[in-house]
């Protein structure tokens, strides 16, 4: 049996093709405006990676936040439930999902089956960790992709109010000017970021093992943070960002 | 199952856990006519249970679509709790 998963999320779209369980391959594109279009691109990657064409699927099963827009899915499954498939697959062990994304997070307690248990989602403003720390890298003008690492070299642990991602950027700026060390306030943003999940973890409760997947689990400077404030270490699978995508195919699957 | 819609902000958390494990035997679904602000639906999950939920475009602004309900001076019975006679709803605030 062959299908796909698409995981339509604000800021990526994810494709996954499995074959009998087995991922055939991948495929990823930036959601632009016309997210259609977006879809099209990751999924004609994945087809043209796998070597098939869109008739040999056997199901197509959308997930995400904008899973109602993908055309070629012929059925969908909701972020938590995608994700909960998904991290049981990857991380069996995982009683406990934190799942961030650009634009929101979501924390879920598993009975161990892949089943959802309990969850919590918050979708403020910035709530996922991805576009406040785009939007803070740029106001410390360090590249997303060091900004992470930078946190790590913090000497100092310095408190952040803002919670939002408008104010923490003037916040961070104030800092700057105050000549405060780029890396304690690379440190302050992700432990700002981090309190947030960690308040959402601990309204599901806390269930060993921990698993974090989404884009963000790249960061080293937010798995410290997270890692630090949970208290406890965390899981993070590999492809830790195709989760998603392969716990909606895995639902095609199942069905 | 729980289900938390909401968020944590600099002034604190604003959460309403729904208790999705009564809303499958519930026949009346008050919940959706009971808040004056329609913030509630009953959707199919992906376990093909009957639940109820917090719309979309309400979850990033509970604290301020409730405040209506909450006045400061007074805590009369929320009206959504009132509608839910199997008690599934709670809010964290
Ligand atoms: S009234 Fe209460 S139990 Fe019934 S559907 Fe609404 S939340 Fe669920
Ligand atoms: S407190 Fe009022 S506005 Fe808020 S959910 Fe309940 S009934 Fe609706």
């Amino acid at each position: 049996m062959i299908t796909a998963g698409i995981d339509m999320g604000a800021r990526s779209i994810r494709v996954l093709i499995l074959k009998d369980g087995e991922v055939l391959a991948r495929g990823e594109s930036t959601a632009g405006f016309d997210t259609a279009e977006s879809a099209e691109l990751a999924f004609n990657e994945a087809l043209e990676k796998a070597g098939i064409t869109k008739d040999q699927l056997d199901k197509i099963v959308a997930t995400g936040a904008g899973r109602e827009s993908a055309p070629q899915a012929t059925d969908t499954v909701t972020d938590v439930g995608a994700a909960a498939r998904g991290a049981h697959e990857v991380a069996p062990q995982a009683r406990t999902i934190i799942d961030i994304g650009a634009e929101e997070g979501r924390a879920i307690k598993t009975n161990g089956n892949g089943k959802v248990m309990d969850f919590a989602v918050n979708e403020k403003c910035a709530a996922g960790a991805g576009s406040f720390t785009e939007a803070m890298s740029r106001a410390l003008e360090v590249e997303l992709e060091e900004f992470g690492a930078l946190s790590l070299e913090s000497t100092e642990s310095i408190p952040m109010n803002a919670q939002c991602a408008v104010f923490a950027e003037s916040e961070v700026v104030s800092l700057l000017h105050a000549k405060t060390p780029k890396q304690d306030i690379a440190r302050a943003v992700h432990d700002a970021i981090a309190d947030r999940i960690v308040s959402m973890v601990r309204r599901v409760g806390i269930e060993p093992e921990i698993a974090l997947i989404g884009a963000v689990s790249r960061n080293p400077g937010f798995v410290d943070a997270l890692k630090r404030g949970l208290e406890r270490d965390v899981i993070i699978p590999d492809d830790a960002e195709f989760v998603g995508a392969l716990g909606a195919a895995l639902v095609a699957t199942d069905e | 199952m729980k289900a938390n819609y909401g968020y944590m902000d600099g002034s604190g958390e604003y959460y309403i856990t729904i208790d999705t494990d009564h809303c499958n035997n519930c026949s009346h679904h008050g919940c959706i006519t009971g808040c004056p602000k329609g913030m509630f639906q009953v959707i199919t999950d992906d376990y093909d249970d009957e639940v109820a939920e917090i719309k979309e475009e309400f979850r990033k602004k509970i604290k301020y679509d409730c405040a209506d309900c909450k006045p400061t001076t007074d805590r009369p019975p929320l009206p959504c709790q009132a509608a839910c006679t199997p008690g599934a709803i709670t809010h964290s605030w």
